[in-house]
């Protein structure tokens, strides 16, 4: 079981370490990478739901509750620490999680994934529509906050904001691993293989799901957060149904089997659309279109499956 | 006498035009092998079901241990010792056995961990005794898909008995399986059922499997109890020869 998952983590070290480094090198690299983290993180707690075989087309609700937390603070109260940004962003989403979760988990597949859509939807159209408090379409804008009361140029903010995204990445995916394999990550995936014998064995299907439910709403949270901070801003946008579209993409670019599919997946999702944007103005999602049809062909588990069909060619030989 | 397990009492449900139960009333009995048999339709395994809390009777009750348990959720019902077996198995079946048993013991422990990993259960020696007891433990690091009809039926048992049941309910525990291996399934099946202390009611087809294995045999007809009995009682009724054996 562990020498199965080996060789991911190995690549997702290495992920981390040029994570760490390259920006180092290619300063353009810096935000890239902190985008690349942060939707990661948020990527990861859809993988979290895919393992009971649920996919929520609404996550973009956590996403832009973490966001607008942080904009929320900055224009209402002021100022803002990047520590407390996350914490708020992340607790709020959270508690959003389980309102939220309270309806959606009784519910599966498509009518899961419809409601967390219509759930997503209202907070858009409040966050569009509300305009005096949240100036509408035009969004919020996030000055850029401390870290525990240091200041930073926009120069170095922009590493400190990796770093952080880094740090956090980083205990997200190991939190996440040791979750999937923990009697409560197994019963998720129960939920998907038999729900009916779960419930046999004496356990609410709905409380296990509830729990996958929050902890995402959680990671979905910190990203949205994070992204707000290194964009400086928090637009409806972000909590529209293109952008849940975009992390299920995501998600199924990289692979749901591991908790690394979600930054392999983030990566490959930034590095094609911050170069091919870059060079080919508004085809970026034709070729992103173009990634993904070669994934569900040829790689249908995703990046992170390439990987693993590799390693069983060279041992088994065929 | 024997100490009273489970007691329904004028059980009734109707499905449409259908009478699945129509006034059953049985006791099992501490310590016993209970057999149900019947023709297809009869109603036996509505009232495995019922007994669950799969469904909500429309008439009567039941009781386990004194306390009533009808329409309790069947995670409830399995919490207080109850559990079940299914004739198609139920496993999950992109997890290995192992981990199938596991999850099984986190369930029974309650609150499960959301950070110790599955494999660090302390019930572990415990998981493979079990399997080693109902013969699959061979199996123990194989995924249930990989498992052939006969293997799983035992690890399905197994689950049931990683609850640490009082009752177990089955449901044609042999069907499905090639008849040589039959007996020995039965075999392992009721000397381990003894071996935990555990109380069955089996629904059976096979009458040799019900004259070999069961304490007492209860004849479903149409809804209704036709004849409880010792085997060889029941076996013998003209009645139940002609309209249930069919011979």
């Amino acid at each position: 079981m562990s020498g199965r998952i080996k060789p991911v983590t190995t690549i997702a070290l290495i992920f981390f370490l040029v994570s760490a480094v390259g920006p180092l090198l290619v300063s353009s690299w810096a935000t890239l990478f902190a985008l690349i983290l942060a939707k990661g993180i948020v990527v990861l707690g859809i993988i979290l739901l895919l393992q009971a075989g649920q996919v929520s087309f609404g996550h973009a609700m956590f996403f832009a509750t973490g966001a607008y937390t942080a904009a929320f603070w900055g224009k209402y109260v002021g100022g803002g620490d990047i520590v407390l940004f996350i914490a708020l962003g992340g607790i709020t989403s959270a508690v959003f999680g389980l309102i939220v979760g309270l309806f959606v988990v009784r519910y599966r597949e498509i009518f899961f994934g419809m409601l967390n859509l219509a759930f997503s939807m209202v907070l858009w159209s409040l966050l569009e529509k509300m305009f005096h408090y949240t100036n509408g379409a035009d969004g919020i804008r996030v000055p850029r906050p401390a870290l525990l009361g240091l200041s930073f140029t926009p120069e170095t903010f922009q590493y400190v904001i990796l770093y952080v995204s880094l740090l956090i990445a980083v205990v997200a995916f190991y939190g996440v691993q040791r979750y999937l394999d923990s009697p409560l990550g197994h019963m998720l995936r129960a939920i998907k293989s038999n729900e009916t014998r779960l419930e046999y064995l004496g356990t609410s299907a709905r409380r296990v799901l509830l729990i996958g439910y929050v902890i995402s709403a959680f990671l979905g949270g910190i990203g949205g957060t994070l992204v707000a901070i290194i964009q400086q801003i928090a637009t409806p946008e972000f909590g529209f149904w293109t952008k849940s579209g975009e992390f299920v993409f995501i998600a199924i670019l990289g692979g749901s089997a591991h908790a690394f599919g979600a930054f392999a997946g983030a990566a490959m999702f930034e590095c094609v659309r911050f170069y091919a944007a870059a060079h080919l103005a508004d085809t970026w999602q034709l070729i992103l279109g173009v990634v993904l049809i070669v994934i569900i062909l040829y790689a249908p588990n995703g990046l992170i499956a390439l990987r693993q069909r590799y390693g069983q060619a060279k041992q088994g030989g065929h | 006498m024997a100490k009273v397990l489970l007691s329904a009492k004028g059980i009734k449900i109707r499905f449409g035009g259908v009478v699945a139960a129509d006034g059953i009333d049985l006791d099992v009995l501490q310590g016993e092998n209970l057999a149900i048999i019947g023709p297809n339709g009869a109603g036996k395994t509505t009232f495995l079901n019922i007994s669950t809390g799969y469904l909500r009777p429309q008439a009567g009750s039941i009781t386990f241990l004194g306390q009533e348990i009808t329409a309790q959720l069947p995670r409830t019902i399995t919490k207080l010792g109850i559990a079940r077996a299914f004739q198609i198995p139920q496993l999950f079946l992109d997890h290995t056995v192992m981990e199938n048993m596991l999850i099984a013991a986190a369930s029974r422990l309650g609150s499960p961990s959301g950070y110790t990993a599955l494999s660090a259960l302390p019930e572990l020696p415990e998981m493979e005794r079990l399997l080693d007891l109902v013969g699959v433990k061979l199996y123990a690091s194989r995924k249930a898909r990989e498992l052939p009809e006969g293997q799983r039926k035992l690890v399905d048992i197994a689950l049931a008995l990683a609850l640490k049941p009082r009752l177990l309910l089955m449901d044609e525990p042999t069907s499905g399986v090639a008849s040589a291996e039959k007996l020995e399934i039965m075999d392992i099946l009721t000397s381990a059922l003894a071996k935990e202390n555990v109380t069955s009611v089996f629904v059976e087809h096979d009458m040799d499997m019900v004259e070999r294995y069961a304490h007492r045999v209860a004849v479903w007809n149409v809804g209704k109890i036709q004849k409880v009995g010792t085997p060889a009682e029941v076996l013998a009724d003209p009645k139940v020869r002609e309209q249930v054996i069919g011979i």
